[in-house]
């Protein structure tokens, strides 16, 4: 996987409701999901095996919501640096993220702002995930504690 | 074939202790592509306030996916694995899971329901270190599709 991005660690009171956080672009190949079933323990063949995919009735081989999970939640850990800010996190996952075995793999592109400043330094970031045309994450929201 | 309503409410007791290793959190942290070094260097975790390296946001679930197994894979349940989807997952955390954490969890099955013809799971897990310390809370959403015996597409 990779990704690129550039950031500096924000504070409380330098933020506003709508303030965006920096894109990040981050590339799904075949490898990468074979690595996080090891590292995760999720071997369910739908993420690395065509043919069972295909036997689901999925199109071909799809990501793990999980690693999708995993990859959108640094748009928030790169942006604050330490991911130990994250006091919650959750995503809905609307739309499948399809692997093709190629070099290309899947890109998934994503977006984030922060939606609202709460009490006790708190702070609500919405984020969207997309691959493609498809919104791959829907109610993806984190929420975090910043200095 | 629908699942049994009579699960909701049902806990199930704490697991066998699981020992957050360093090494597991790095291995997890490659696999995810993330850098990050409070996840490696615990010189550097020292100097955000951690005690050792802390795991990333999504590492609960290595823990606690193992331990919803308990009632997803229990044949009195009636779910269709092979049918299954992740629907939504949510995780509140109390302090971020570290090497050295030997953690349990407690499952609870929060809901059962059938929506346009798929049945869906709720479940949660409260994991805690074994002193019982509270760590973080899972919230999973399984969905099995067209499984619920009303039409379905």
């Amino acid at each position: 996987m990779t990704t690129a991005h550039g950031c500096a660690a924000p504070d409380y009171d330098s933020v506003d409701e709508g303030t965006e956080l920096p894109q990040i672009d981050i590339r799904i190949r075949r490898a990468d999901l074979v690595r996080y079933s090891g590292a995760s323990g999720d071997f369910n063949v739908i993420h690395w095996n065509e043919r069972a995919a295909r036997a689901a009735g999925l199109p071909d081989v799809i990501a793990h919501g999980m690693l999708t999970m995993a990859i959108t939640a640094r748009i928030v850990t790169d942006w604050v640096g330490d991911p130990g800010a994250v006091a919650e996190y959750a995503v809905r996952f609307s739309r499948p993220v399809i692997v093709p075995d190629d070099e290309d793999g899947a890109e998934i592109v994503i977006t984030a702002r922060v939606a609202k400043k709460l009490p006790h330094h708190r702070v609500r970031v919405d984020i969207v995930a997309r691959c493609g045309a498809d919104k791959v994450l829907s109610m993806a929201r984190a929420f975090v504690v910043l200095p | 074939m629908s699942l049994d309503p009579s699960f909701i409410g049902r806990t199930y007791p704490a697991v066998a202790v699981y020992e957050v290793g360093r090494e597991k959190i790095r291995e997890f942290a490659d696999a995810i592509g993330d850098p990050n070094p409070v996840y490696r260097d615990r010189d550097v975790a020292r100097s955000a306030g951690h005690l050792d390296v802390i795991a990333p946001p999504t590492f609960p679930i290595v823990i606690t996916a193992r331990i919803a197994e308990q009632v997803i894979f229990d044949p009195d349940l009636g779910l269709d694995y092979t049918r299954v989807v992740h629907g939504q997952q949510r995780f509140v955390v109390t302090r971020p899971m570290r090497a050295g954490d030997r953690l349990t969890g407690v499952l609870t099955v929060d809901n059962i329901q059938a929506a346009a013809g798929n049945d869906l799971i709720s479940t949660r897990v409260d994991v805690t270190t074994e002193d019982g310390e509270q760590v973080v809370t899972a919230y999973s959403m399984l969905v099995a599709r067209g499984t619920s015996g009303v039409s379905s597409k």
